[in-house]
């Protein structure tokens, strides 16, 4: 792979260096601030004389602030940052008749998809990383709680899961950006996927659901649980979905299964928690874990027809 | 020539969704010698370029340079070959300095070598003054010297030269084909060049070879197809009216 450092290197630097990068992680920072500040200073003032439930510190990530909780957030406008990040990655190069010049020097193909791709995801951890760990400051100072071994671990994996999440959107917009040939296209396309999953797919799963199992009436358990397996399986074609159920495990233990994230208040949360105990982090790796693989799945996809495409396509731009 | 041959073809063609843009060419290029390659637009002139460059697949025919085949062994090939674009292709962001580090950095060139290589360069083709500026605020002719100096970087014995003067002043047409000429004669360049200007090409160029709509129509040393052509001998001629005469004939 000779050169994919040099492509990776220019590339970050670029990224460092362009305002789209700078707007973003300034809009990501100033809500994960305001959302976790609030969501803070709820916590505290409903714990005042009331003991302190396990797992307090990550309700940092999962209660609702202002309007979402950060894991609802980064959920449905993290796909953003990787689509800013990734729509234009080769078409502008395409255009500006870099792209000839970069494939002109003795590297392969794959290089420069792999070297811009790595970049970004260096960027999305980067910006994952700084989020969470101001959170994690801020939520010592405000609710003056140290996370507990096991919180930290889940965080990471959050992270973790969350960086892959984010990389799957970033791979869509280079896949993108090597179809179609004008940046505005493969903007608004990138846009329509985001859009179309984070809407539709869950609107669709449930007008699915009720056409293939019809009109059940609720008295019949076994109708009634077969629509639901229908609405999961649509929905679980949305990356989305996949991520919000991974994660909705990992960080918030308290749950025990991989339901979707309806907001719940910091109240719902503790009463949830006096009547089930939490699931140990063993299981909750486990139950992740196809999540996660289905996630780094749909990736590889998206980077296999991405290379297919680039590999044949004809350099000249017409 | 005499000289064995760095650039060799052999019916190389290719189409384009059906329509021939190069048609069943063959010609070779000895080792120092500068090729001039002429016709109209859309004759084929790039697309034969991108092929020996192993950026574009032929569609049919074979290609050789330094005896690597483009399309089995496209990242040698590269390596040797300087190319020059049509469009220059620098990235507007950085100034000519860290292009050229970007450049001798993907060809494995870095570090102290990297540097006093790339001030020769710059040095050489007259941009050293200019090095702090992006390449945003260059102008055409700055640009074109700068692809110059990345043929330097590289340290190419093959250079690709696509219409290396288009778009400059009568001037600045006259010492950039200077450079060229230097440069060959100096590193013992190969250099392949497309252009659009007769009496430019006619100065310095060995031999040329006249491309109408994908077909080479003639190739040779200018006096040979002068004779060949208008029956007049060398010193009569002008490579305009050589040119004309296949134009007006295809
Ligand atoms: N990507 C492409 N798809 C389809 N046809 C193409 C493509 N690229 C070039 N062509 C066609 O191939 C032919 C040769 O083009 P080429 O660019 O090689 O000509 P040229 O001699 O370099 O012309 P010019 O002097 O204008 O640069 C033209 O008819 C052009 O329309
Ligand atoms: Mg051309």
């Amino acid at each position: 792979m000779q050169g994919i450092k040099v492509i990776f290197r220019k590339e970050l630097a670029d990224h460092f260096s362009s305002y789209r990068f700078i707007i973003i992680f300034a809009l990501i920072a100033m809500v994960s601030l305001i959302t976790a500040y609030m969501v803070g200073l709820n916590i505290r003032q409903q714990l005042e004389g009331v003991a302190k439930p396990r797992f307090i510190f990550l309700m940092l990530f999962t209660a609702p602030g202002a309007m979402f909780s950060l894991v609802q957030f980064v959920a449905f406008f993290g796909p953003l940052v990787g689509l800013i990040l990734g729509f234009d990655t080769i078409n502008r190069e395409r255009n500006e008749g870099t792209l000839s010049k970069l494939l002109a020097q003795p590297i392969y193909r794959d290089v420069v998809i792999n070297g811009k791709f790595l970049a970004g995801v260096a960027m999305i951890s980067i910006m994952l990383v700084s989020i969470v760990l101001v959170i994690t400051g801020l939520g010592l100072l405000v609710m003056g709680i140290v996370p507990g071994l096991e919180e930290i671990w889940r965080i990471l994996i959050y992270l973790v899961i969350s960086i892959i999440y984010i990389s799957f959107w970033l791979g869509v917009a280079i896949l993108f950006s090597i179809i179609f040939r004008s940046t505005a296209t493969s903007a608004l396309a990138a846009l329509a996927v985001w859009i179309f999953f984070s809407f539709f797919v869950s609107i669709g799963a449930s007008i699915l659901g009720n056409a293939l199992a019809g009109d059940t009436p609720q008295s019949d358990t076994a109708a009634v649980v077969r629509q639901a397996r229908i609405v999961k399986a649509v929905q679980l074609t949305s990356p989305m979905k996949l991520y919000t159920d991974a994660t909705a495990t990992i960080i918030d233990p308290m749950r025990k299964s991989t339901r979707s994230i309806v907001s719940m208040g910091p109240m719902e949360n503790l009463s949830m928690a006096r009547f089930s105990g939490p699931l140990p982090l063993s299981q909750s790796i486990l139950i992740v874990i196809p999540y996660l693989i289905s996630l780094v799945a749909i990736t590889i996809i998206c980077f296999a027809v991405s290379y297919m495409v680039f590999m044949r396509q004809e350099i000249r731009s017409m | 020539m005499n000289t064995p041959a760095i650039i060799e073809t052999h019916e190389l063609t290719k189409k384009y969704n059906g329509s021939v843009a190069v048609d069943h060419i063959s010609f070779s290029v000895g080792e120092g010698e500068i090729f001039g390659f002429l016709g109209p637009n859309g004759a084929g002139k790039t697309t034969t370029l991108l092929m020996l460059l192993g950026l574009t697949e032929p569609t049919s025919g074979t290609a050789r340079v330094m005896g690597l085949d483009p399309v089995r062994d496209p990242i040698k090939v590269k390596s040797k070959i300087g190319y020059l674009q049509e469009n220059m292709g620098f990235y507007p962001d950085l100034n000519a300095v860290q292009m050229l580090r970007f450049i001798g950095e993907l060809n494995g060139l870095s570090g102290s070598r990297a540097e006093e290589r790339i001030r020769s360069a710059l040095e050489a083709v007259g941009l050293a003054s200019e090095a702090e500026k992006k390449i945003r605020a260059y102008s055409r002719g700055m640009r074109q010297r700068l692809g110059l100096a990345e043929l330097l970087i590289k340290d190419s014995r093959v250079a690709f030269l696509d219409e290396p003067t288009l778009g400059l002043d009568p001037d600045a047409t006259n010492r950039m084909m200077d450079l060229i000429e230097q440069l060959s004669r100096e590193r013992k360049m190969t250099v392949l060049l497309s252009s659009h200007l007769l009496n430019q090409v006619q100065k310095i160029c060995h031999r040329v070879g006249i491309m109408i709509k994908g077909r080479m129509v003639a190739q040779g040393p200018m006096d040979r197809l002068a004779k060949e052509k208008l029956g007049i001998g060398p010193e009569q001629y002008t490579l305009e009216e050589i040119y004309m005469k296949y134009f007006q004939e295809a």
